[in-house]
């Protein structure tokens, strides 16, 4: 069935956060962020923003500090961090200080004249380098930055590994992504003071469990922060959870300033700061038979979770903990989880959540295996699979798988030709010299999660001192009104994934009535709604959890009808239908009555109930499934309530001059159980493949070694269009889950955890390799087919001055020559005159020397999307006159910071001058961010713009009036720091 | 040239969707914020600011453009149009949202907006647009729900109805 929510969003009549109006005399936000990686927050000045007409308050951490506590996290190591950054940032882009005023322009207007002075710390970005003794220290008072781990031991590993025939192993690098919702961050938020409560309307998409984070971070009970999501979101895949953060941020500024305060990120904020997934090493291990069947498996994760570990972090790594294992039959794990934080951005959810990083290790090492025993991946695979004949099948880590036939789903998905067709293409390609490779991925979807796995992170003896976490309820309620119409809520936030659409399927189904009679209201209120602790839309939960809530409802609903019309029909409840909109005796339809008039009944004439019935008609199903137990004294765990399969094999073509992937041929097969909604399941599935696509080939947030962000735009973080988009071929078996009354399994993640995978398994048959580096971008295969560039031959490096290499950051280099129509005498002069240099220098608002050789620029500069003012401090050295001068300084600014070097020198060439100019500097902040291409391209424009208003200030017009002023150097380095606008 | 001053505040005059409507811009607003928060049209929606995500996507005088890279001052006296005119008499889908709906070419809708007028940009031109074709227009899209298939399916199966061919 067609979904019932497009008429609106197709006409622009969608409702999202940022679409309704704000209350009367609300302050728009800007938040001010850190261009340092690791820093101590020596001052903060707020002078200048707070003269700007329209700013009306700016709030920095220690008023935060002051009327807050830091948020709840899943571990009792002190890592405090509060909604903004205290004493020190840990990484780029965290919020520093937050600008009020009347509207958004004017806010950023303030935020860029924020003035914060940072004393640069050391800091660590690979996690291998921050868990050696030497490395920075992100949380003093934690004392490490490996602040989790626990080793876990299924079965007997050991003696399988003693025995083992043979041993296979690999090592996996899964690295940060996220997958970036069109929509940013949106946040309302209202202090009111009567009740001490806050009332926020926020695009939040739960998990709800981070409510009472933000309600114990407030300082209030959880009844007095009303938290209401909008009836439209713009997508989410996990992210919009790390919203909670500016939730309580927002509301504390609401109540310093005693107004609503309105927020809406934009894109440079939510690549810098908003979500990642975290990057995981994994060495796996495999004891082996010579035939290829897996005795045992050693797990050893390093899990990266950036600066801080927000809850409910570390989930990725222990939410497959059960599932450990995937779709094969293996008795014996060893797993050791290794939780890392480095002044990277703070990991959260993002769609897979654990999952692709444990296929990328499994389904990697499953291929090696057959490579190192010269065996058939395919044969590998099905050798070790779980057979169909054990389900409900127990894992050694504690899961409880619930159905499925996974040889026979892949049976079908290799058969009516696929798998030939796969190969004839691969001999084909290899025959005309081409590089082409089979990849293979099985996959155990997990769906609804038991929130009790994250209590696996702590040992049993604590587990039982807390108590026992477990379950995952779901909440839905039908009300009908006193003419008999339908309306729903529910306990998940809309993400587009057609939720009212499948809850008025369910509902419609169960009461006889057309889904389009039935009004399905997503919009959260955690005042007025029923919700629980598992609330909001992630890990899968829809089907297997809210839809049989929804079911339950009403059902509840069906039955007491039921008994209201059987009274008055004189039959018994049992023989009572519902169809098309009526309600009636199944022996004789005829008698009957309106579905409207019976549940009418329950409001107008309570006389006609039976006896044991109350008036009104309002049901909430609750379903939480006995399947989900706390995890055992052993660490067993059933991680999740439903286990879906999903299996894909593809065929990849990599240009063997460019190194550049192509996807040839995908197929993908699901079994999902029932399907609720064929439609919306392979909209799913379409979408979560080329999510897994883009994790495969192109999405990467990168960090350089000190810690500079470089992927600050969608020019710099790829997203897959439609032109890299390959088409795929879907498949579905069905093996109904007996845990949900539906038979509905989770499928919306499955291929985030499998495409991955899938294709690195094809690129490393394809090129003959062992490690696939993710994403497998041109310059990393070509790296590994042909070795690292080779180093540039000397005369091209020798006259590059080195950057003060410490600001971190991305380092650019670049040299040139101009030729000015005056004398060296003159240009020197010119150069060294700042008045001169102020009107030279494009974009220069200010120059003063501050002492001998020393001097002060302002200077407003772009690049791209981002434009600033930055001050500029630059000393002259090695000074041969009206011959050479060697610059060094900095460049600071709300857009980032520089270091740098370079060197100028005059020669008499002809009539006038030959300039020579080279320099090294480095770049950290959003400047870094937005990419070199574009710093490069807009540093040189500066440049030329320089020297063209250098000639004409020593034209003949003012040939009279000439300065010195090497400013221009300096003016340079600025420009090409900053890149240049004009 | 209008000159407009730093902090002036000055009336903008557009036809948008076929009806005339003035509301004040400064020198800066940019055409998608002068829509959606001058004007009220919030059926234009800000993906990234920077060009890239195709969310903003108006037509100006007939030819879809960035409303977040042209600024309201400069279309003082254009034809804007966005996707709350495309929809006929009492809201009647046309083919091309008919065509969306059909292929499930949306899921939560935030980018669909932009990519329904670069589609009508491209199918006033080009009737019978290939499927590279296609798909080359919708390159300048950014969507992150669907994956595209059913997008594609949805606009070569619009072109189709609007030729007058059985869908």
């Amino acid at each position: 069935m067609r979904r019932l929510e497009d008429a609106a969003l197709l006409t622009g009549a969608g409702r999202y956060a940022d679409d309704l109006p704000a209350p009367a005399g609300t302050l728009h936000a800007a938040i001010v962020r850190s261009p340092e990686a690791h820093a101590r927050i020596v001052r903060i000045d707020a002078t200048r923003a707070l003269a700007v007409p329209g700013v009306h308050r700016v709030i920095t951490g220690a008023e935060i500090q002051a009327i807050s506590d830091p948020f709840l996290i899943v571990l009792k190591e002190p890592i405090d961090q509060w909604s903004l950054a205290v004493d020190r940032v840990r990484y780029v882009g965290e919020a520093v200080a937050i600008v009020l005023a009347d509207d958004r322009y004017t806010a950023e207007d303030g935020a860029e004249l924020v003035e914060v002075e940072y004393e640069r710390l050391p800091a660590v970005v690979d996690p291998h380098k921050a868990i050696q003794p030497d490395a920075p220290i992100l949380h003093e008072r934690a004392g490490t930055n490996e602040v989790s781990s626990r080793r876990f031991v299924y079965g007997d590993p050991e003696t399988a590994f003693a025995l083992a025939e043979r041993t296979v192993r690999i090592t996996v690098d899964y690295p940060r992504s996220s997958y970036t919702p069109m929509e940013c961050f949106v946040v309302v938020a209202e202090y009111r003071r009567a009740s001490d409560s806050y009332d926020v309307f926020a695009n939040f998409q739960g998990p709800f469990s981070a409510h009472p984070v933000m309600a114990k971070s407030l300082r209030v009970p959880g009844s007095k922060l009303r938290l209401r999501t909008p009836a439209d979101s713009g997508g989410s895949f996990g992210i919009k959870l790390s919203v909670f953060p500016y939730i309580v941020l927002m509301s504390l500024a609401s109540r310093l300033c005693g107004r609503p305060v309105n927020w809406v990120e934009d894109r440079l904020e939510h690549l810098v700061a908003a979500n990642s997934g975290p990057n995981r090493t994994t060495t796996v291990e495999a004891a082996v038979t010579a035939d290829g069947r897996i005795q045992a498996l050693r797990f050893d994760n390093l899990e990266d979770y950036g600066a801080y570990l927000r809850a409910p972090m570390p989930g990725p790594l222990y939410r497959m903990q059960g599932a450990v294992t995937g779709a094969y039959d293996i008795k014996h794990v060893e797993l050791i989880n290794r939780v890392v934080l480095t002044n990277k951005m703070p990991a959260a959810l993002v769609r897979g959540f654990g999952g692709p990083q444990l296929y990328l290790a499994i389904e990697r090492l499953v291929q090696r295996i057959a490579v190192e025993l010269d065996l058939d991946p395919l044969d590998v695979i099905r050798r070790n699979l779980i057979p169909a004949d054990s389900f409900p099948y127990r894992t050694p880590a504690g899961a409880l798988y619930d159905s499925g036939d996974y040889a026979k789903a892949i049976d079908k998905a290799v058969g009516e030709g696929r798998l030939e067709d796969l190969k004839r293409r691969r001999d084909e390609a290899r025959a005309a010299g081409k590089l082409y490779g089979i990849g293979f991925a099985t996959v155990v979807e997990p769906g609804m999660s038991n929130m009790g796995y994250l209590s696996t992170l702590v040992p049993n003896h604590v587990r039982e001192r807390v108590g026992p976490k477990n379950g995952a309820v779901s909440m839905v309620t039908v009300n009908v009104d006193p003419v008999g119409s339908v309306s729903v809520t529910a306990d998940v936030t809309v993400q587009g994934q057609g939720h009212q659409t499948v809850i008025a399927q369910v509902v419609a189904e169960e009461l006889g009535l057309d889904p389009r009679d039935i009004s399905v209201n997503l919009e959260m209120d955690t005042q007025k709604d029923q919700w629980s602790i598992a609330a909001g839309t992630y890990s899968c939960r829809f089907s297997p959890g809210t839809a049989v809530a929804a079911h339950l409802a009403a059902k509840r609903i069906r039955e007491k009808v039921g008994r209201i019309a059987a009274k008055q029909l004189n039959v018994r409840p049992e023989e009572i239908e519902f169809a098309g909109g009526r309600v009636f005796a199944r022996s004789n339809p005829d008698n009957g009555m309106p579905f409207a008039r019976a549940a009418g009944t329950a409001h107008w004439s309570p006389v006609l109930l039976p006896e044991d019935d109350e008036p009104g008609l309002r049901e909430t199903g609750i379903w939480s499934p006995p399947q989900l137990d706390p995890p055992s004294s052993k660490d067993e765990i059933n991680t999740s309530l439903t286990y879906g399969f999903v299996f894909d094999m593809c065929g990849v073509e990599i240009d063997p001059v460019t190194m550049e992937v192509r996807v040839d041929r995908y197929i993908s097969m699901h079994d999902a159980g029932r399907l609720l909604n064929p439609l919306i399941a392979e909209g799913q599935i379409h979408g979560a493949f080329v999510q897994g696509l883009a994790s495969a080939l192109y999405e990467e947030f990168v960090y350089d070694d000190a810690g500079a962000f470089l992927s600050g735009t969608f020019a710099d973080y790829l997203v897959p269009t439609a032109c890299e988009v390959p088409p795929i071929e879907i498949l579905h078996i069905e093996t109904p889950s007996p845990f949900t009354p539906l038979g509905a399994k989770g499928l919306a993640e499955g291929n985030c955890m499998s495409t991955p995978v899938c294709i690195a398994n094809a690129i490393a048959d394809a090129l003959s390799i062992r490690d696939v580096p993710l994403p497998a971008t041109p310059d990393r295969l070509n790296a590994i087919m042909s070795g690292e560039e080779p180093a540039p031959p000397p005369d091209l490096v020798e006259a590059a001055p080195e950057p003060r290499a410490a600001a971190g950051g991305q380092a650019l280099r670049g040299r040139g020559e101009f030729q000015v129509p005056a004398p060296p005498a003159e240009v020197w002069r010119l150069l060294l005159d700042p008045e001169n240099l102020r009107r030279v220098i494009p974009g220069c608002h200010k120059v003063e020397i501050v002492g001998e050789n020393v001097y002060r620029a302002e200077v407003s500069l772009g690049v791209g999307p981002v434009r600033g003012r930055f001050t500029a401090h630059v000393r002259l050295s090695d000074l041969k006159t009206e011959r050479f001068a060697r610059l060094s300084g900095s460049l600071t600014g709300p857009l980032g910071s520089s270091e740098g070097a370079g060197d100028v020198t005059l020669e008499p060439s002809g009539d006038g001058t030959r300039i020579r100019y080279e320099y090294a500097i480095t770049l950290a902040g959003k400047v870094a961010a937005v990419g070199s291409r574009m710093i490069e391209r807009a540093a040189g424009m500066v440049i030329g713009q320089f020297f063209e208003r250098l000639v004409t200030a020593v034209g003949p017009a003012d040939a009279g009036e000439t300065r010195p002023g090497l400013l221009q150097r300096i003016v340079g380095m600025l420009r090409r720091l900053a890149g240049g606008g004009q | 040239m209008q000159r407009v001053g730093q902090n002036e505040r000055v009336p903008v005059t557009i036809t948008l969707n076929g009806r005339q409507v003035t509301a004040l811009a400064t020198s800066r607003t940019l055409l998608s914020d002068f829509l959606r928060q001058a004007v009220g049209a919030t059926g234009t929606h800000v993906g990234c600011e920077h060009g890239v995500c195709g969310c903003c996507t108006v037509m100006i005088d007939g030819v879809a453009g960035r409303s977040c890279l042209a600024l309201a001052v400069q279309v003082d006296g254009c034809r804007i149009d966005t996707v709350e005119g495309l929809a006929g008499e009492g809201g009647a889908l046309n083919a091309l949202q008919r065509a969306f709906q059909a292929n499930h070419a949306l899921q939560c809708g935030f980018c669909t907006p932009g990519i329904l007028m670069s589609f009508t940009d491209l199918l006033a031109r080009n009737p019978s647009p290939t499927e590279q074709e296609v798909r080359e227009v919708l390159g300048g899209h950014i969507c992150r729900c669907t994956g595209y298939a059913g997008i594609v399916a949805a606009v070569l199966q619009a072109a189709a109805e609007m030729r007058g061919e059985a869908a």
